[in-house]
């Protein structure tokens, strides 16, 4: 693996020796930084720094420990083990507040501000000029006005900020970041809701900053932006660092590779087995359909047939709107276009109780928000959904709900077996089983797993990619995401590529590579083996390319895709 | 050691050895605590007294136990309980014959079903318009005992109804008919929401409600359900109430009962942030409060001082449930969980 | 009804104008005349309910200006205020705590408590110059524990104040159960005193308390960090946090506001009783809130004035006004209409915030 980082910062003297880069002192400097949180440690002896004037990102996927990392940096959280040091100095900050004060300014995701209050009360709250005791409100404003004014920003200082877009509150957060007379500023998903142009106006922001010596510390989704805004990068996974690359040196393709990983279990017995019947259900009847169904803000229209004991793969990177487009077909969100037809047959999905009543189960993602009621019993969150469809009035027999969990206990090797644990205290692959208890209990035509397996140990990994398996050669079909790309061409008939929001391929398992999909992923298009390409691909690619310079939706992104931060 | 331990764990042992201690307290103070006499085959005691006058209490804390658990609160059982008792009391005094056992039926069913209305109304602020239950139910809390001083005009009224009365302060095979009528309350609840999905789902949904929608669990027809039933609750209590005075007093009947009501759920062990709820807990929970009260007055404090009692408390409980003082015992149970966890994974 | 839109109407807008928009703030939609201004004024979650409210004060004044024989005079003006100066310090407090997203119910136990120790303490020979500061120093330590327990306890602000409520109502009853009258001079001359204005207009003592209490609640409010803060926290606990506001101790500090407000209107009201009663003042917590939201301050914290909640209780004591006026004494309308008014300003509320959002 390569790790330039762990070579140059072995110690400073490899450093300044460093002949390519001439490199200043790095403005923040992060060494061994670990943090860990009940049964989970979110990041584990990561190394990072940035340089002044520098525009950075740090990259991974889900858990990769991105937010931590940030977090622990702006002393949200306290670190367990490691260093910080900001311009040379050991630091360890008790608070936000502390940390702002050295010079960290962030923006997060959701814009922290508040909207009750006039705008320049956003950008100066904390350290506003006074007066007699008192808030010098005249001072105030001239002060952010001229803020303001740096940034191209013609709004009245004095206006709530709750009336004004999501970009211009962006912006008004950042006139509040560069205030303190900012080392370091964090941008977390700026753009995740912004339009072309906003995002365009941002960037010069950016840039004009950058060149004021600012080091800047830009995390998205947007493999575009990055590529177009960053200097050098930072790549995290499950909690360790990858390494620290210069975005000009390395390939988009190698960047994807090295965010998503490679599957290092050996699950032999399955591998490939998929593809032996891709052939054989390819007559099978369609069981559900979407025609351009979409949603805004989410994902653009889209079309996806599953058919009868299909598996089909959902490809792409966080924010692709690989879960967007899985959440309109169990019912949790409104799809506001296109339409869905289950066996042919029109139906519209406007809650999870009707997808359920036609036999669609989701298990989402977030296992701990979305899916298992944590105070209740193993065997209480086994039979929920199932009793949910039955109503209140006819319950499921004591001893029938004994048998059921029992049973999935069994065939899914739930630990610890007993139906009357409280699922909270159980592991997280084990609370994944249960919820996929939940969902077989239904008994259902479409199953959609969400990454199922994130965040699970290896043997319960394999166990469930083999239940997968096997419900699929029984009739049932599945859709199946996951960041892992080999665990998708394992299990899946058909892949479909997802990538800023647009589907941007669909293909049959057949001979498809990590590397292909990679590719899809990273730029859209198939670099070299054109022959795994379905043929609509090709036209499909190229909108989506088009709109790579930004995200084509303005809307704010669903909560899906800003609740699963860890 | 470790039967202690599991005892202790149980959410139960804190409100029962309070009830104890309370018990221990009023031995103390009157040997005769416990006794139990039989007065024209009719039971008489302390203890009967506690159930018999916390049985208001007792009744509108179930319904309260199952808002509660949807995450919600009902501040408007008293201004209910004024409202019902005020419709029986005019209705048996507007009817010519207000002692035959037809006209309180009719004054009885009229004000319950009144009180389903109101409960209706909260459920539709609560579930439908999605105003926090806190600030909904406070609309009825506030114009409540007003539509109830407008049915009674503004008097006290007093009725002369032996089958009324009977309700508040009769026997039946021996036994106070208010505990007769907190028992069925009880039961039904219990019933209920035990041996239908009913109390699974209520769990659920004050929870983990966005999991509970995921799996299908309906929330709305859910909440409009529990607050009716604790509108219900509440007009049963204010008839009893009412019944026991033979008067109806729209500015007093169930004046603060939502106060107890709420106390005996949290006593009870059933978290104000919702989810797991225990009827049994509240049961205890009521009795604690009543128990309370009694002891007051039999150690020879004013009994009007009994609310700085109940204002310890409260306190108590709240510092005992506080996340602040849970983190420490927490952060160790999880630590032996994960252990735990570790352990079977790796077997 | 055509009659009611003429001159009097139109005499009285400017002055409720300006009483709506207070200093400090943005210029938006005050003193605008077109139309899209007047909608933006309406349909603004900080300005839309204060400005229905104060609309609505006008139209009943006016009202019953035309219904009533001698309503339309400036004694009636000010004695809203005579009759409603502790409950306009009461809402000065709750405004505080609401802003921040909490509630007080203990505000009429804690105006009972100190009428009582008031009366207790006067009638064993202490001096009036003692005993208010004793009360404010005991109320405001009431509510520091109130604020600790919503802080560091994370015990929800219904319970913590639940708890004061009991505590506060129980201690009067230690006191005496029954009344104690008032018979110190200074509290007599207190009450009995009339500032006259000219004109034969005249207001109390207490009316100069309360609106000194209003003008130092405003400043703090909008002039102050503290101040700012208290909505920030209205606004998003968590955001303010991470710009570095001092919200703990804010928090808490909204607490001890609302029990010396508490503290100063059970001393302003024992000014207008002449008697300490443990019963007095029960349900007066939910004047205080009702006059509170009436006033345009979002239930759920970060809008709203204390100039609106003191027209809060300007519209709760003009309702009082007109039902007195009507002859029926019934007061169990007026219970109706504040539920009724609480109803249709908390729908107002739920309306405008969802669809900024």
């Amino acid at each position: 693996m390569t790790h330039p980082l762990a070579d140059s910062m072995e110690s400073t003297v490899t450093q300044q020796t460093e002949p390519a880069v001439p490199a200043p002192v790095p403005v923040v400097e992060m060494r061994g930084i670990s943090i860990g949180f009940p049964g989970v440690k979110a990041l584990d002896g990561v190394d990072f720094r940035m340089f002044p004037g520098e525009v950075h990102s740090l990259m991974g996927e889900n858990g990769a420990g991105k937010s931590t990392l940030i977090k622990a940096l702006t002393g949200v959280y306290g670190i367990d083990a490691g260093t910080i040091t900001l311009a040379g100095e050991r630091v360890s900050f008790a608070g936000p507040a502390q940390a702002q004060a050295a010079g960290i300014s962030t923006v997060y995701q959701e814009v922290n501000l508040l909207p009750n209050l006039s705008v320049a009360e956003n950008i100066m709250l904390g350290r506003e000029p006074r007066r007699f005791g008192g808030i010098d409100w005249r001072a105030m404003r001239r002060r952010s006005a001229e803020l303001l004014a740096g940034l191209h920003l013609d709004i009245d200082p004095g206006s709530l900020l709750g009336d004004h877009s999501l970009a211009v509150q962006q912006l008004v957060a950042i006139a509040r970041a560069i205030d303190v007379n900012a080392k370091v500023l964090i941008l977390d998903e700026p753009t995740s809701s912004l339009d072309a142009d906003e995002v365009a106006e941002l960037f010069r922001v950016i840039r004009s900053l950058k060149d004021q010596g600012v080091a800047i510390l830009f995390v998205s989704h947007f493999l575009d932006q990055v590529y177009e805004i960053c200097d050098r990068l930072t790549v995290l996974r499950n909690g360790t660092l990858v390494g620290e690359y210069l975005v000009d040196e390395l390939l988009r393709i190698d960047l994807v590779q090295k965010m998503i990983g490679k599957e290092l279990t050996a699950l032999d017995d399955l591998e490939h087995r998929a593809h032996a019947s891709v052939v054989d259900e390819s007559d099978a009847a369609t069981f559900v359909s979407a025609s351009k169904l979409g949603r805004r803000g989410a994902i653009e229209p889209a079309d996806l047939p599953i058919a009868v004991g299909e598996v089909v793969g959902l490809a792409g990177l966080l924010g692709s709107g690989r879960t967007e487009l899985a959440r309109l077909f169990g019912g949790i969100d409104r799809a506001d276009t296109g339409e869905l037809t289950i066996h042919g047959e029109n139906v519209k999905l406007r809650t999870p109780r009707q997808a359920i009543s036609k036999r669609i189960a989701f298990s989402s993602e977030n296992r701990r928000d979305e899916g298992i009621v944590g105070e209740l019993t193993v065997r209480d969150n086994i039979v929920l959904a199932l009793q949910a469809d039955r109503g209140w009035f006819r319950p499921i027999p004591k001893k029938k709900q004994d048998e059921l969990a029992q049973s999935y206990i069994q065939a899914l090797n739930i630990r610890p077996g007993n139906p009357d644990a409280l699922v909270r205290n159980l592991s997280g692959g084990n609370q994944q089983k249960v919820l996929l208890a939940r969902w077989l209990a239904i008994a259902p035509r479409l199953l959609i797993l969400d990454e199922p397996t994130r965040g699970i140990d290896i043997g319960a990994k394999a166990e469930i990619q083999k239940l997968v398996f096997n419900l699929a050669e029984n009739g049932m079909s599945v859709l199946f995401i996951s960041a892992e790309l080999e665990e998708v061409l394992r299990l899946s008939h058909r892949v479909v590529v997802l990538r800023d929001r647009n589907v941007v391929a669909d293909l049959e398992n057949d001979g498809l590579t990590v590397d292909s999909l990679l590719a899809l992923i990273a730029d859209g298009r198939v670099a070299s083996d054109d022959e795994a390409l379905d043929e609509r691909a090709p036209a499909v690619a190229v909108v989506a390319v088009g709109s790579g310079d930004g995200p084509a939706a303005s809307a704010p992104s669903t909560p899906s895709t800003e609740g699963d931060r860890s | 050691m470790s039967a202690l331990a599991k005892m202790a764990s149980n959410r139960l042992f804190w409100p029962v050895v309070m009830l104890l201690v309370l018990f221990a307290i009023n031995l103390v103070a009157f040997p005769g605590f416990f006794e139990i006499t039989v007065r024209d085959g009719q039971l008489f005691g302390s203890l009967i007294d506690i159930l018999r006058n916390g049985a208001p209490t007792l009744i509108i804390a179930v319904g309260m136990t199952l808002v509660i658990a949807t995450r919600g609160i009902d501040l408007s059982v008293g201004a209910v309980a004024a409202i019902s008792g005020a419709v029986a009391c005019s209705i048996i005094l507007g009817s010519p014959a207000p002692g035959s056992l037809a006209t309180v039926a009719v004054a009885i069913t009229v004000a319950l079903l009144i009180s389903l209305v109101l409960g209706v109304w909260n459920g539709f602020l609560v579930a439908a318009l999605g105003i926090q239950p806190i600030i909904a139910t406070l609309i009825l809390m506030t114009a409540g005992r007003g539509v109830a001083m407008l049915i009674t005009e503004g008097q006290i009224l007093t009725v002369n109804s032996p089958p009324f009365k009977f309700l508040g302060s009769g026997f039946w095979f021996g036994i106070p008919v208010a505990v007769i009528i907190a028992a069925v309350v009880f039961g039904l609840a219990a019933l209920i929401t035990r041996r239908t999905a009913l109390g699974m789902f209520i769990e659920s949904v004050g929870i983990n409600p966005e999991a509970s929608r995921q799996a299908g669990v309906r929330a709305r027809g859910l909440l409009f359900a529990v607050y009716t039933f604790c509108a219900l609750c509440a007009a049963i209590a204010g008839l009893i109430l009412t019944a026991n005075t033979a008067a109806a007093d729209a500015n007093n009947t169930g004046l603060f009962i939502e106060l107890d009501a709420i106390l005996a759920v949290v006593i009870g062990g059933t978290s104000l942030a919702g989810g797991r709820y225990s009827l049994l807990g509240t049961l205890v929970g009521a009795l604690v409060i009543q128990t309370l009260v009694t002891t007051v007055y039999t150690v020879g404090i004013p009994p009007i001082a009994t609310m700085v009692f109940k204002a310890a408390v409260v306190t108590i409980v709240c510092l005992l449930q506080s996340p602040t003082t849970a983190e420490a015992l927490s952060g160790f149970r999880r630590r032996l969980a994960v252990r735990s966890g570790k352990g079977v994974a790796a077997s | 009804m055509t009659k009611l839109l003429e001159a009097p109407t139109t005499n009285r807008q400017p002055r409720q104008g300006r009483g709506t928009g207070p200093r400090g703030t943005a210029p938006t939609g005050s003193g605008r005349r077109p139309l899209a201004a007047a909608f933006g004024l309406l349909t603004s979650p900080k300005y839309g309910p204060v400005t229905v409210t104060g609309l609505l004060f006008v139209a009943i004044f006016v009202i019953g200006g035309f219904r009533y024989r001698g309503f339309f005079s400036g004694q009636v003006f000010l004695n809203l205020f005579v009759d409603n100066a502790y409950l306009i310090v009461l809402a000065v407090g709750m405004t505080f705590v609401i802003l921040t997203g909490g509630i007080d119910l203990s505000v009429g136990a804690v105006v009972a408590l100190s009428g009582m120790i008031a009366a207790s303490l006067l009638q064993t020979g202490w001096s009036p110059g003692v005993v208010i500061p004793i009360i404010l120093v005991l109320t405001s330590v009431l509510g520091l524990l109130v604020g600790l327990m919503v802080h560091v306890f994370k015990v929800q602000p219904f319970i913590a104040t639940l708890a004061a409520m009991f505590l506060a109502r129980g201690l009067c009853y230690v006191i005496s159960q029954s009344s104690i009258s008032i018979t110190d001079p200074t509290f007599v001359q207190l009450a009995v005193s009339r500032i006259p204005l000219g004109a034969g207009l005249s207001i109390t003592p207490s009316v100069i308390i309360a609106l000194v209490v209003v003008a130092l609640a405003v400043w703090v409010l909008h002039g102050t960090r503290f101040g700012r803060t208290v909505y920030a926290i209205g606004g998003g606990e968590q955001s303010g946090l991470l710009m570095g506001l001092p919200v703990a101790r804010t928090k808490v500090l909204v607490y001890v506001i609302s029990g010396f407000c508490s503290g100063l209107a059970g001393v302003l009201f024992t000014f207008y009783t002449l008697s300490g009663y443990p019963l007095t003042a029960i349900g007066t917590e939910l004047d205080a809130i009702a006059a509170v939201v009436i006033g345009g301050t979002l239930l759920t914290g970060g809008y709203g004035f204390v100039l609106g909640s003191v027209l809060g209780v300007l519209v709760l004591g003009v309702i009082q006004t007109i039902l007195t006026f009507e002859g029926t004494l019934s007061s169990w309308w007026t219970k109706i209409f504040i539920g009724a008014l609480l109803l249709v300003f908390i729908i107002l509320q739920k309306v405008l915030t969802a669809r900024r959002r």
